[in-house]
């Protein structure tokens, strides 16, 4: 029985527990409601959450430890030496291939008892119901993923009973306890707070989803390859046949000129933009063009991405490269640090735009009128007392910039060229760690190689530079918020 | 002590400093100040008393054009200061502002230090040719403000450092850093204990012999402390101005005497 | 007050109408910075206005396809033989380019290719057409069909100006000699420029088709993907909002999970494709490709801005309406759900469609799950299998045609740009509304 009829099992055993709870409740007040504690449907939800709880708890656990158990119990019966993970996915494989060639009716279950696999062409026979296997199945396979099959069956088997028995025994017994006097109303409020509670630590797990996934993948490349080469490697080429070299330091340094190129065109763009916005602009024209600023920042990142590649690259190249008309010759293809960089830069003009308009007009109007009563012209006021004012929050905004930046994805993809490349010349194409995280992780790649693994251990990177950066500039941020509160 | 003042008064008073004449504000639609004419004295504290929302703080911002930031401002009539409109086209209000010092109702130390605070209004005007000028400036605005000897020693702290009535001073001493003719004053005590209130109202007394000083108070009391002209408003309007001993003891409009007497405001 | 005795200061004799030089250098200053100011926002709108055009420009073109008007005799013994051939296509193949042949004889152009030359002008996915149109409709046979087939790119490209002469004289394809006589049949009205509703509601096609690709199918793959992300998203969003804003007790945890959330929001989206990848696909077992993985990734990306929306609403209704509950005799939970909850439903709402349109636009952790590449060829059999099928998204399509080798992708990039910005258009534009006829003012 599959997971998804058991939950329907148990929703229809928990409605029909509402029901009994709630006719329970009103007779034992003898149908007068205000002879109850709390009103008729709690202790109709009451009863329904003690059927539901119990038996979707215990349906979520046992659906995570069933696969655990039934993996080690095959593991024992392959013989050592061999590449566990390997076999084991083949083993997982087979298994559901065989199930379902069973459910489809390719296969009948005796069969499946009497195969052979030397003698039948068991990849043909999945491939018809849809499962693709990648190499012929040895026997050991075979007989591993039968066992794998009939375990994993009869668990299943004894979870529906158990799952479904559990939310029999949580509705007689929450239908057992109603009376007039129960404090149904309270019980369900609890947990419903502690429902809302999870839903908040879904953030948490999140993070912990991606802490985890993160390191151990990334132990797992250091198991690999050694963490020293990767940090201090300065040549990146990996090779799926092996002997790849997967050095990062190339791709840092691509990120880190791109992000440079970018922050060089948002700043000064975005925080001139911000100061007129705010000190300058009639109310009618900031309301016009403060929202059209804004639009930058809702364009999708590919929409960039096909500017760089399409548009802005070609346009660079009619400019710097060969031929052009400032005769230069600078610039091969259109793909560059300079391309993405230059578009990055636009993306992030918004961005850095609205965070300084809110932190110079955080900076208290005393003391704009403070300056210009002592005589003081309006750009003397701002560069003098509002910038250094506001400095703190600036350099907040342009760390969130820099963070931005430094994980942005399909610009670099389709912008900076695929080469990595120790150059100071921004008009050759660099590759960054996020456009490597694609390309190592979309090809055909075995996940358990070097090649596949490292796009984790670049994903950890990337996660604790933009981390660090994120904490301090929100630190910075609140800091500066706080002070003129 | 009463006449003491008076005798003061008389002997400066022949000296017209500001003049206002048919003075108009609105502020969008709204009607601010409506046909205000006054003429201020030079070397006086002239207080503007009157409830709140009367204009009396519209009008003192017209004086060195401060209401020129609010987009939505719009100003008629004449403001002289020395003989020469304010508004004409050819006066820039940076320079206006200069000659025109103002110190406002919460105090606002920028977040430098105490020395820079005080050097800024000299540095943007260009009146110091060199660092020792520049010093000898702020000490004689700090000791002006008589803030000197709490502060000499810590000039470089940051002004928000100080307390309530420090900063007040501190916000003088810098207004009077620039050397200017006409200090306004927007109820400069109103966040201010009773201690660094009468500090500040003994200050404004010594400022008195070299500026023309316009405060503008809620504090009857305070008008009557500091000021040789009181001028009333009420809604927009210029109700009454004189003397400050006759406006408290003998005004003529029955609008003034509700309010000096507590009806109104 | 000893020490504030000072000399009366002498009065500087300037006229104020007088000016000096070191105003007008002031003022020149003034005038500088506020020029700087305004280049800036010039640059940045002119930034606007070229992405803008850049779209427009190239993108409208993927709107109207170019069509060759050919009737064909439908010859049951023909269509038998086709059938019991091996190639079948390439039979079907011949009687369409025979009969192209034949019009361009009735139409009285003359030319000296053979039919196999001249049916370079036409989209390989002809004979296909065809051949599903005459097994479909058995009961035609004798009849003369007129079928709109797609003309082939080049051709297409021609008559849209993309592709020039000059261009085509590296191309194995076409040569001048076809391009003469697409402007002959041109002039007949027998190729003709149309909309293309294939282009909006089509699957994609191989890269050797791009005269066949449409966005259709990536479209439905972002629906289902929006549906499990408004599914997911808007209740625990509003629900850990709601826990935060109204019940969480200020300690050290509370702070984590909001230092917590705010963070989430500035993780690099690539981040949230290698959780998608590590936890749903490697770990959860969950198919890869499939829309209801991107929906799962795409709500964990979303729910920190919703969240903090949310609370920002929450936090805007006054604790009066919380008192006036909690007065009457409701309890905490009920106050929250009774009244602060409807009350602040209408910022909700306009946060979450503002999310919505964010992971609408998403393309990079999509790419990680294996939301991309050709698999945007087939419809959704139904409901279950549009969420677990291998699908697109828009955005993932759009990159897939900007990688493609073929120019011609590219006007189909630029034109699913066109539809993307569309939706995103419509969704911001539903939350000003909303934002509008709601607005309360307490």
């Amino acid at each position: 029985m599959s997971a998804l009829v058991i939950v329907l099992i148990v929703c229809a055993i928990a409605a029909a527990g509402f029901v009994l709870g709630r006719a329970r409740a009103l007779a034992s007040a003898g149908g007068d409601i205000r002879g109850l504690h709390s009103l008729p449907s709690y202790y109709g939800l009451n009863v329904a959450l003690a059927a539901l709880l119990p038996a979707l708890l215990l349906l979520a656990l046992w659906s995570i430890a069933q696969p655990l158990l039934v993996e080690r119990s095959v593991a024992a019966m392959l013989p050592d030496g061999v590449d566990s993970a390997l076999v084991m996915s083949d083993v997982r494989r087979v298994a559901d291939g065989l199930a379902l060639a069973v459910a489809q009716g390719a296969l009948s279950p005796q069969e499946v008892a009497a195969l052979d696999a030397d003698a039948t062409d068991l990849r043909a026979t999945l491939g018809d119901v849809g499962v693709a296997l990648g190499s012929a199945v040895t026997p050991e396979i075979l007989d591993a993923a039968r066992t794998h099959r009939a375990m994993s069956a009869t668990g299943d088997l004894w979870r529906a009973i158990v799952v479904i028995a559990a939310a029999l025994a949580g509705t007689a017994v929450g239908w057992s306890v109603t009376n007039s006097a129960l404090r149904a109303r309270n019980l369900v409020e609890r947990v419903a707070l502690a429902l809302l509670a999870f839903a908040a630590s879904v953030a948490i797990l999140t993070t912990l989803g991606i802490v985890l996934s993160l390191i151990f993948n990334t132990l797992e490349f250091f198991r690999l390859y050694p963490a020293s080469e990767f940090f201090l490697g300065t040549t990146w080429s990996p090779s799926f046949g092996g002997g790849s070299e997967l050095g990062i330091l190339p791709l840092l340094w691509g990120t880190l000129y791109i992000s440079f190129i970018a922050l060089l065109v948002a700043v000064p763009i975005g925080l001139f933009a911000a100061i007129y916005l705010s000190e300058y602009a009639s109310p009618g024209v900031r309301g016009i063009v403060k929202p059209l600023l804004e639009m930058l920042a809702g364009i999708p990142t590919i929409v960039y991405g096909l500017f760089a590649l399409l548009t802005v690259g070609p346009l660079l190249v009619e400019l710097f490269g060969n031929g052009g008309p400032l005769g230069l010759g600078w610039m091969d293809g259109g793909t560059a640090v300079m391309t993405a960089g230059l578009v990055m830069g636009i993306m992030l003009i918004p961005f850095v735009s609205s965070l300084s308009d809110d932190i110079i007009n955080a900076v208290p109007q005393a003391l704009r009128d403070g300056s210009l009563g002592l005589g003081a012209t309006r750009s003397e006021t701002v560069r003098q007392v509002i910038l250094p004012a506001a400095l703190p929050g600036i350099v907040g905004a342009v760390l969130l910039a820099a963070s931005r930046a430094i994980g942005e994805t399909m610009i670099v993809v389709l912008g900076a060229g695929a080469a990595a490349r120790l150059s100071m010349n921004p008009f050759d194409a660099m590759t960054t760690v996020t456009a490597k995280i694609v390309s190592q992780l979309t090809g055909d790649a075995d996940f358990s190689s070097p090649e596949a693994l490292v796009a984790f251990a670049l994903g950890m990177t990337l996660f604790v530079i933009t981390l660090v950066l994120n904490v301090f500039a929100l630190w910075i941020v609140r800091t500066y918020r706080e002070q003129y509160d | 002590m009463d006449d003491l003042r008076r005798t003061e008064a008389l002997l400066s008073q022949q000296q017209t400093k500001i003049s206002a004449r048919n003075v108009q504000v609105w502020y969008g639609d709204t009607h601010a100040i409506k046909d205000v004419s006054v003429e201020i004295a030079d070397k006086t504290t002239t207080a503007f008393i009157g409830p709140s929302g009367c204009g009396k703080s519209t009008f003192l911002r017209c004086i060195n054009r401060m209401n020129d930031t609010i987009p939505a401002a719009r100003i008629e009539g004449d403001i002289e200061i020395d003989g020469e409109d304010i508004y004409d086209r050819r006066v820039d209000p940076v320079r206006l502002r200069a000659k025109v010092g103002m110190v406002f109702q919460k105090p606002n130390p920028f977040p430098k230090s105490i020395y820079d605070n005080v050097a800024y209004g000299p540095r943007i005007h260009g009146l110091a040719r060199g660092r020792a000028e520049l010093d000898a400036i702020v000490e004689k605005a700090l000791r002006r403000a008589a803030l000197w000897n709490e502060v000499k020693d810590r000039l470089t702290a940051p002004g928000t450092g100080l307390s309530g009535g420090q900063q007040q001073r501190l916000c003088i001493a810098r207004a009077v850093a620039t050397e200017p003719e006409v200090l306004l004053m927007d109820e400069p005590c109103s966040a201010l204990d009773p201690i660094a209130t009468a500090q500040v109202e003994e200050l404004i007394d010594e400022l008195r012999q070299n500026y023309s000083v316009v405060i503008v108070t809620h504090s009857m009391q305070q008008a009557a402390r500091v000021s040789q002209k009181t001028a009333f408003f009420h809604l927009g309007h210029l109700v009454e101005f004189g003397d400050t001993a006759t406006i408290f003891t003998n005004p003529e409009d029955s609008r003034t005497e509700s309010y000096i007497s507590g009806r109104i405001g | 007050m000893s020490d504030a005795i000072a000399p009366t200061p002498p009065a500087r004799a300037v006229s104020l109408h007088a000016t000096d030089a070191r105003t007008r250098r002031r003022n020149a200053a003034e005038k500088r910075f506020k020029a700087y100011g305004l280049t800036a926002i010039g640059i940045g709108l002119a930034f606007l206005a070229a992405l803008l055009f850049a779209i427009v420009s190239n993108g409208s073109a993927a709107f109207t396809q170019t069509f060759v008007e050919v009737p064909i005799t439908l010859d049951a013994e023909e269509i038998a033989a086709a059938e019991s051939s091996i190639v079948k296509t390439s039979k079907y193949r011949e009687i369409i380019h025979g009969a192209l042949l034949e019009q361009l004889a009735d139409a009285g152009i003359e030319t000296d290719m053979d039919a196999a030359e001249l049916g370079k002008i036409l989209s390989s996915s002809e004979a296909a057409e065809m051949r599903d149109f005459a097994l479909a409709n058995p009961e035609r046979m004798g009849e003369t069909v007129r079928f709109d087939f797609l003309a082939s790119s080049r051709v297409d490209g021609y008559l849209k100006g993309r592709v020039t002469r000059d261009a085509l004289a590296r191309d194995q394809n076409l040569d001048a000699a076809h391009l003469d006589l697409v402007d002959r049949l041109a002039e007949q009205g027998i190729v003709v420029k149309r909309f293309n509703w294939d282009f909006i509601l089509g699957a994609d096609a191989s890269d050797q088709r791009p005269e066949q690709a449409g966005i259709g199918v990536a479209m439905l793959g972002s629906f289902f993907m929006m549906l499990v992300v408004l599914a997911l998203a808007l209740p625990i969003g509003v629900a850990a909002s709601i826990y935060l804003e109204e019940f969480a007790p200020k300690n050290r945890i509370t702070d984590f999970i909001e230092v917590n959330i705010s963070n989430l929001a500035a993780v690099p989206s690539i981040v949230f494709g290698i959780l998608g990848l590590a936890v749903f696909i490697q770990f959860a077992g969950l198919p890869q490709s499939a829309p209801l993985v991107g929906g799962l990734v795409l709500t964990l990306m979303t729910l920190p801005t919703i969240i903090i929306s949310t609370r920002a609403a929450l936090a805007a209704v006054p604790p009066s309406i919380r008192a006036a509950a909690l007065g009457v005799g409701a309890s905490k939970m009920q106050s929250v759900f009774h009244h602060v909850l409807p009350l602040a439903m209408p910022g909700i709402l306009t946060g979450t469609i503002i999310g919505l349109a964010q992971a609408l636009g998403e393309t990079a952790p999509l790419l990680l799950i294996g939301m991309v590449g050709f698999i945007a060829s087939n419809y959704p059999d139904g409901v279950v299998s549009g969420f677990t099928d291998p699908n697109s998204a828009m955005p993932a399509q759009i990159y897939e045609w900007a990688k493609r080798a073929d120019p011609a992708f590219y006007e189909r990039a630029w034109g699913g740009i066109i539809i993307l910005l569309l939706f995103l258009m419509t969704m911001n534009f539903i939350a000003i509304l909303l934002r509008r006829r709601f607005e309360r003012r307490w």
